[in-house]
């Protein structure tokens, strides 16, 4: 393999773009595939797609020839709006998981170190540190304040981004609110479903802990079956 | 993949270092590290990462010194029934294929 492949995707890597090491287990030879240039008539398109979708690197036929698809995703990242006790129970279970987990809550009372002790906590407002760039495709946004004030900015920010994810807390007619203002706001009703609400997977939760359960559900089925789920 | 690993051996090649890269890419059974897993491997026998829980480093490593003289690809296969492979205390039944190579 050559050395330049390494630089490859190790720069890839760091962009948190995803990527795949092909090698020919013959010969050695290697080259990199990338969802996004991914020709159709690649002879491993599909394969590639298969594993961009799972993450499992692993072998392949073309006709006599063996590959070694070698995939690397970025790690899944959550972004949370509001450090409620929502955002408590999920810091383990995110953790767990091995996703990355950012929380931003600009009300100081709720954004404590002592209420989140080692979690990447921002107590600001999102208007002022959330970036459409911090929004990847490897990227959910849950917003879980109740304020349209925290919460609205995050949503509309994650609608205009390539994000696997979105969700927001909220009863049925907090969510009819939320949809009429991002309407009047120039979201197309197709966008503003993207938005799952109320949040989390219809398990009955009833406590802190088991939302949490329902949304951590409800992401890790966007992520992995995404539009088939 | 083992990304830390590859940032290693970029670091290696950049240092001037003739490195093997051995990659699992089959596993079969119990085997205690997933498909895609590295070890890296310098022409003094140095390395990082792991194939395996520590069992058959020591023959990947070996082996890949002779890759980095050849330039020659190799496929290893270590299973339950390789008495050099495989130590008490590991998972029984396992068994992987190793890739090594040479990155030039």
């Amino acid at each position: 393999m050559e050395k330049a492949l390494l630089a490859k995707i190790n720069t890839a890597r760091a962009n948190r773009r995803a990527v795949i090491l092909v090698r020919d287990l013959k010969s050695g030879a290697g080259r990199l595939i990338f969802p996004d240039t991914l020709a159709d008539d690649d002879p491993l398109a599909q394969a590639a797609k298969t594993r961009f979708r799972s993450g499992k690197s692993g072998r392949e036929m073309i006709g006599e020839q063996e590959f070694f698809l070698n995939v690397d995703l970025p790690a899944p990242r959550i972004v949370v709006i509001g450090a409620v006790h929502i955002s408590q129970a999920l810091v383990p279970m995110v953790r767990e998981c091995g996703f990355d987990l950012s929380i931003i809550d600009p009300r100081t009372a709720f954004a404590t170190k002592e209420r989140f002790p080692s979690v990447n906590l921002q107590a600001e407002w999102p208007q002022d540190v959330l970036t459409s760039d911090m929004i990847d495709s490897y990227t959910a946004l849950v917003a879980v304040t109740h304020d349209p004030k925290i919460d609205d900015f995050a949503l509309e920010t994650a609608l205009q981004s390539g994000c696997f994810y979105i969700g927001a807390l909220g009863s049925r007619k907090t969510h009819r609110a939320r949809v009429d203002r991002l309407t009047s706001k120039g979201f197309s009703e197709d966008l503003i479903a993207r938005i799952d609400a109320p949040i989390g997977l219809d398990i009955g939760a009833a406590s802190p802990a088991e939302i949490a359960v329902a949304i951590l559900g409800q992401i890790i089925c966007a992520l992995r079956k995404g539009d088939d789920a | 993949m083992d990304a830390d690993i590859l940032k290693t051996a970029e670091n290696w090649v950049a240092e001037g270092r003739r490195i093997a890269l051995a990659t699992v890419v089959d596993t079969w059974g119990s085997a205690p590290r997933p498909t895609g897993s590295h070890l890296v491997i310098d022409a003094d026998g140095n390395f990082e990462g792991s194939v395996s829980g520590g069992c058959v480093e020591g023959e990947v490593i070996s082996e890949a010194i002779d890759v980095i003289e050849s330039g020659v690809p190799k496929m290893l296969e270590f299973g339950v029934a390789d008495e050099t492979a495989w130590r008490v205390g590991l998972s029984c039944g396992g068994k992987i294929r190793v890739f090594v190579d040479q990155v030039n």
